[in-house]
């Protein structure tokens, strides 16, 4: 079949002057980058999607950023200091300009983070809203008046809400913003067309120059990942942010290319209904027992080895091992059917025990369901796929249309962002509202402890409630997989995920 | 189709027609092609060595060999049982959607052809305006409207597809009116709806027909597409264009995973493509176009 | 039915509005809540989920949504896409060319492929090259667009290297790279239409060989080339031109899934992406241009028929 194929394209071939090395990127200093999605608006303010975070990180730069070790470090901000627990004060890096030519100082944090607050349609809101007020000390020095201690908050300013806007554009431009943003950061916004192509040259005014190596930068969203690949392989991308697993051993194979894993902060797990809507009543829904039986039927290791290449890690918690609010003592079970079976007797249910499991319809995903899917089975579950498209499968979460729910999340690195709007009763991430008056105050407690060491132990609390209640059992935590060429030298992978173009360079 | 309806004025050309379809060989091949996949897709579980949902771990994304035809898929089930088991949800998504599309299309097409003035215009506007929409939008749209699962997906298609059979059933209808056997059962004093039923119908059949037959083919790959999309057949179960779904991600590692079952669809709609040209030839005397 | 064709353009002013109140009625089905979608990671936040929803005005009576959108189209104004805060006029006016030159290069394949081999088949009917015409027509009808688009993709591409998988160039950018990228889906759009042109004219042919002017042109004693060419096919042209215009107007469904395949940016996988992703300016406003196009197009080919066939004008 293929030979014949092959003998009615080979005249087509020739047609085109057998263009292989034609399209092939010409060698200037212009990075291509592979995206696996389209980011949305790229405005700071209103922005929800996880890849728009990489395209911001070529155009601005935030009050902190991470190192590679998830360590809160300097960049638009070069330090800061709690007068006390509620007044956080900022200092300021000299003479950084905006690509507007506007220059940075305490009334432009001001403006933004009051814009964030402000904004009507501002999804930056919720994780900056201790904030009470924001006072100019000089230009140099901001101070954040806190309506209560609140110590995940420096990791926002370390997220979007920590990206300044140029405020004179911002304030002219209004929700229009997003459509040619102006920041601080290395490279400005040239142009755009979605689904196609952000391109962004360098900002030569740059605080940080030195560190920045290429003329120009282009994000393209290529949706499918074997097109990417492709794309990666045939040189018309320099680099590709998410190779699927299952394509890591072509990469590898591939002597012009080069591969960087590390981990990432996100993972996957079930969200189990357990109080949203009649179907909560379901028998997995309203027995603790069975929710363990469940976990107990699957083996997590096979399950990653046969979807993921065995590239991810088993998890039983919502922060990855890279994280310093890892609980090492939380590990998933060894898979046990005998006693998963024992937990199944004792509930008192007789198996088979029906349970639907909602799955959005991307390919990986399904992939995992099914395997899941033949894993509990010999413990007594009739587990049922009903795979949505993403948006079908949300909306169905969120009214309660469902008995359990695998879904992944992107990661924090702060632990906050991975636990409280997931466990807490009341939040949306919560879609099986979940609710546990020890756990709503635990969730709160930690956000006022002071220190790193004791919120790890208000966090380790709550996972020895959430091992018995069960409301999410977590599968695996994700790896950030970047495919690039050998040539590409300098870049430094950073659990987020997020592609930071300082330092990195072509060898040629 | 029972005799019955069809005996008056149409059953001599119909029955000349099914006589010479016996000698038209590509319609024969078509016709073949098509009795094949649906003993396939009846005997299925006689046919498939193993079962189409069982996943073996250590055997994923193995080559095709003497062991597994078609090789096995992305969780190790063997691929050949799965392509003779999506034989099901295929043909079943072809022959229940254009079912529902003729439901929904011909009834309108007579009312619309018999009743003219204001139904008429009422009817063709809708119609107009539904194809004006591009039919995977609709039929996308509509699936996920429904929630997707193979039964909606017959659902959107047929719906989809309904305004194409109202089209036929209309000028179909057009023509008959104009006949003079209608003239006369009208002077004989027959009430309208019995002129319809007992007049027009059976004079609509053929084009009707030849059409269904030809949408089958459209509607097999219109499930494909909305599986292919992720807005079909639930898994395990499977699926023909869920499966190519699945196989886009192993195109380079497993492109056996691709080449079967597309090359199952490309079958199944060649013989339904065959089988309504042959039809087209026996019945449709006129052959518009 | 051939009445003047500003009173035809009336005609379809209903049908247009018939067709965005099915797309408006379809999208309040869908489930899924794009504020949701909007928000994204920060979805966690039930306060910025109810904000979200004030603002695209979601929390109105759907009238009062329907006629908001209609009074902007009225005034020239399709909306703004609620993902992208651009408006859906330039949107549509970014991708649409791109969808038009992978129509136009999918129909040149379909004309170049279609009318020859029609011909062929019809001149040496009952050979072999009449049935190897007929199967390449059938191959194109019955072949999956998106399954030949991933072979193609795998040999191609893969395979062979000849050709970049996807990553559309724009044609004013590099013409030669734009054409690169868009020939397989071009291809693969065109075979299927390539199809039916090539039965239409086949049977065109077939009927105008028969007729009195080929006899007489042949009893001329004029060569068999050009009383094929000349006589017969010119004639032939008539209806499979008409159909040609229809089945562009079709081109733009087609394109849905081609688009998707090779990662196309056009408007199909504009608006694929915003059913996707609840976008409901944009999915309005796509299906509005594409109905009017889809509509024009066809009354363009109904005058078109008219003029070249003097037949139908008497009625």
């Amino acid at each position: 079949m293929r030979s014949i194929l092959l003998a009615i394209l080979f005249p087509l071939g020739l047609l085109l002057g057998l263009a292989g090395p034609a399209f092939a990127a010409p060698h200037d200093r212009t990075l291509r980058i592979g995206l696996r999605e389209d980011p949305d608006i790229l405005d700071p303010t209103l922005s929800g999607s996880y890849v728009g975070r990489i395209v911001f990180a070529g155009m601005c730069d935030k009050l902190f950023d991470y190192d590679t070790k998830l360590n809160i470090v300097p960049q638009l901000a070069t330090g800061y200091t709690y007068k006390d627990p509620t007044h956080l004060i900022l200092h300021l890096r000299k003479g950084v300009l905006f690509q507007d030519g506007e220059k940075f100082d305490a009334a432009a944090v001001k403006y933004t983070l009051t814009r964030d607050l402000t904004m009507p349609r501002s999804l930056r809101k919720g994780q900056i809203n201790d904030i009470e007020s924001i006072n100019v000390i000089d230009p140099l020095t901001v101070e954040l008046v806190l309506k209560a201690p609140n110590s995940a908050l420096l990791a926002q300013l370390a997220g979007r809400p920590g990206i300044m806007l140029a405020p004179e554009v911002a304030a002219k431009e209004g929700k229009d913003f997003g459509l040619h943003p102006v920041c601080a950061g290395p490279f400005r916004f040239v142009s755009r067309i979605p689904q196609q192509k952000i391109v962004l040259e360098k900002f030569k005014r740059y605080w940080n120059a030195k560190a920045i190596h290429f003329d120009k930068v282009e994000y393209i969203p290529i949706v499918n990942s074997a097109v990417r690949l492709a794309n990666l392989q045939a040189g018309a991308l320099d680099m590709v942010v998410y190779i699927v697993p299952t394509d890591v051993p072509a990469v590898e194979k591939d002597p012009k290319l080069r591969i960087v894993t590390d981990t990432s902060l996100g993972y996957n797990g079930i969200t189990f209904n357990v109080g949203n809507g009649p179907e909560s009543k379901s028998p997995i829904g309203s027995s603790a027992d069975l929710r363990r039986a469940f976990e107990l039927a699957i083996d997590r290791t096979a399950l990653v080895h046969v979807v993921y290449n065995g590239l991810f890690a088993p998890v039983a918690q919502a922060n990855p091992p890279s994280s310093q609010f890892y609980v090492p003592s939380v590990v998933p079970p060894k898979r046990d059917i005998a006693a998963a079976k024992k937990l199944v007797a004792a509930s008192g249910v007789k198996p088979p025990i029906p349970v639907t499991l909602l799955v959005p319809n991307s390919p990986d995903l399904l992939q995992a369901a099914q395997v899941i899917q033949a894993m509990v089975q010999p413990a007594g579950f009739d587990l049922k796929i009903r795979a949505m498209e993403f948006a079908s499968a949300l909306g169905a979460a969120r009214s309660g249309d469902f008995q359990a729910f695998l879904i992944g999340w992107s990661g924090r690195a702060d632990a906050d962002g991975n636990m409280y709007s997931f466990l807490h009763s009341g939040f949306g991430f919560n879609y099986g509202h979940y609710s546990n008056p020890k756990v709503d105050a635990l969730l709160d407690a930690a956000r006022r402890a002071p220190t790193v060491a004791a919120r790890k132990a208000v966090y380790a609390k709550v996972w020895a409630i959430e091992r018995q209640d069960m409301p999410i059992l977590y599968l695996w935590s994700l790896k950030n997989i970047v495919g690039m060429k050998k040539d590409l030298l300098g870049f430094r992978q950073v659990p987020d995920g997020i592609i930071r173009l300082q330092g990195m360079h072509f060898a040629r | 189709m029972s005799a019955t309806v069809l005996s008056r004025p149409a059953a001599s050309p119909f029955r000349l027609g099914l006589r010479r379809f016996r000698r038209h060989r590509s319609g024969m091949v078509g016709l073949v092609l098509v009795a094949a996949f649906v003993i396939i897709a009846v005997a299925a579980p006689l046919v498939a060595p193993v079962s189409p949902i069982a996943a073996s771990w250590d055997a994923i994304r193995k080559a095709p060999s003497w062991l597994h035809w078609m090789g096995t898929d992305e969780i190790g089930r063997d691929e050949f049982s799965r392509v003779v088991w999506g034989a099901r949800a295929s043909l079943a998504a072809g022959v229940v959607s254009v079912l529902i599309a003729g439901a929904i299309g011909v009834p309108a097409g007579l009312a619309a052809g018999f009743a003219g003035g204001w139904t008429d215009s009422i009817l063709s506007r809708i119609v107009d305006a539904m194809l004006a929409i591009p039919f995977l939008i609709l039929a996308i749209a509509l699936a996920a409207f429904l929630g997707p699962n193979l039964r909606n997906a017959m659902i959107a298609i047929g719906v989809s597809t309904a305004p194409v059979f109202m089209r036929v059933a209309r000028a179909a209808t057009l023509d008959t009116m104009t006949l003079d056997f209608i003239e006369a059962a009208r002077a004989v004093g027959n009430p309208p709806w019995r002129i319809a039923l007992r007049h027009v119908v059976p004079n609509i059949t053929a084009p009707v027909l030849v059409q269904a037959t030809l949408s089958i083919a459209t509607a097999i790959i219109a499930e494909a597409s909305l599986s292919f999309l992720g807005l079909g057949e639930q898994p395990p179960l499977p699926s023909w264009g869920s499966m190519l779904n699945a196989a886009q991600q192993f195109l380079t590692q497993a492109p056996w995973l691709a080449i079967f079952p597309g090359l199952a669809i490309f079958c199944v709609v060649l013989g339904f493509n065959l089988l309504g040209d042959g039809l087209r030839d026996v019945l449709d005397t006129r052959r518009r176009g | 039915m051939q009445g003047p064709i500003g009173a035809r353009l009336v005609q379809l002013l209903p049908t247009i509005l018939l067709v965005s109140l099915i797309v408006f009625a379809l999208q309040q089905l869908m489930p899924g809540d794009p504020a949701v979608l909007l928000a994204g990671e920060s979805a966690g936040d039930p306060h910025v989920i109810a904000q979200i929803r004030d603002q695209l005005l979601l929390n109105r009576p759907l009238w009062y949504q329907y006629l908001h959108w209609l009074f902007g189209v009225l005034h020239g104004n399709l909306g703004y896409s609620w993902r992208l805060s651009s408006p859906v006029s330039a949107l549509i006016a970014q991708k649409l060319p791109v969808t038009l030159q992978l129509s136009l290069m999918a129909f040149f394949f379909a004309v170049v492929i279609g009318v020859p081999a029609g011909v062929v088949s019809a001149v040496k009917r009952d050979t072999a090259w009449d049935w190897l015409a007929n199967a390449v027509g059938l191959f194109g009808l019955s072949i999956p667009n998106f399954w030949l688009g991933i072979v193609l993709i795998l040999l191609v591409s893969v395979d062979l290297g000849w050709l970049p998988p996807s990553g559309y160039v724009p044609l004013a950018q590099d013409p030669l790279r734009s054409l690169q990228t868009t020939i397989m889906p071009a291809f693969v759009l065109g075979n299927a239409i390539a199809a039916v042109l090539m039965r239409h004219t086949r049977s065109a042919m077939l009927t105008a060989l028969q007729q009195d002017y080929v006899r007489t042109a042949r009893a001329k004693g004029l060569a068999e080339r050009t009383v094929v060419l000349r006589h017969a096919l010119r004639n032939a042209l008539i209806p499979v031109v008409t159909l040609g215009g229809l089945q562009l107007g079709l081109l733009l469904s087609g394109a849905v899934l081609t688009e998707q395949v090779f990662d196309i940016p056009g408007i199909g996988k504009l608006v694929v992406d915003a059913v996707f992703n609840r976008d409901y300016p944009v999915i309005q406003g796509v299906v509005l241009v594409s109905g009017l196009l889809y509509v024009l197009i066809n009354l363009a080919t109904d005058v078109l028929y008219a003029v070249i066939n003097p037949r139908l004008r008497g009625g």
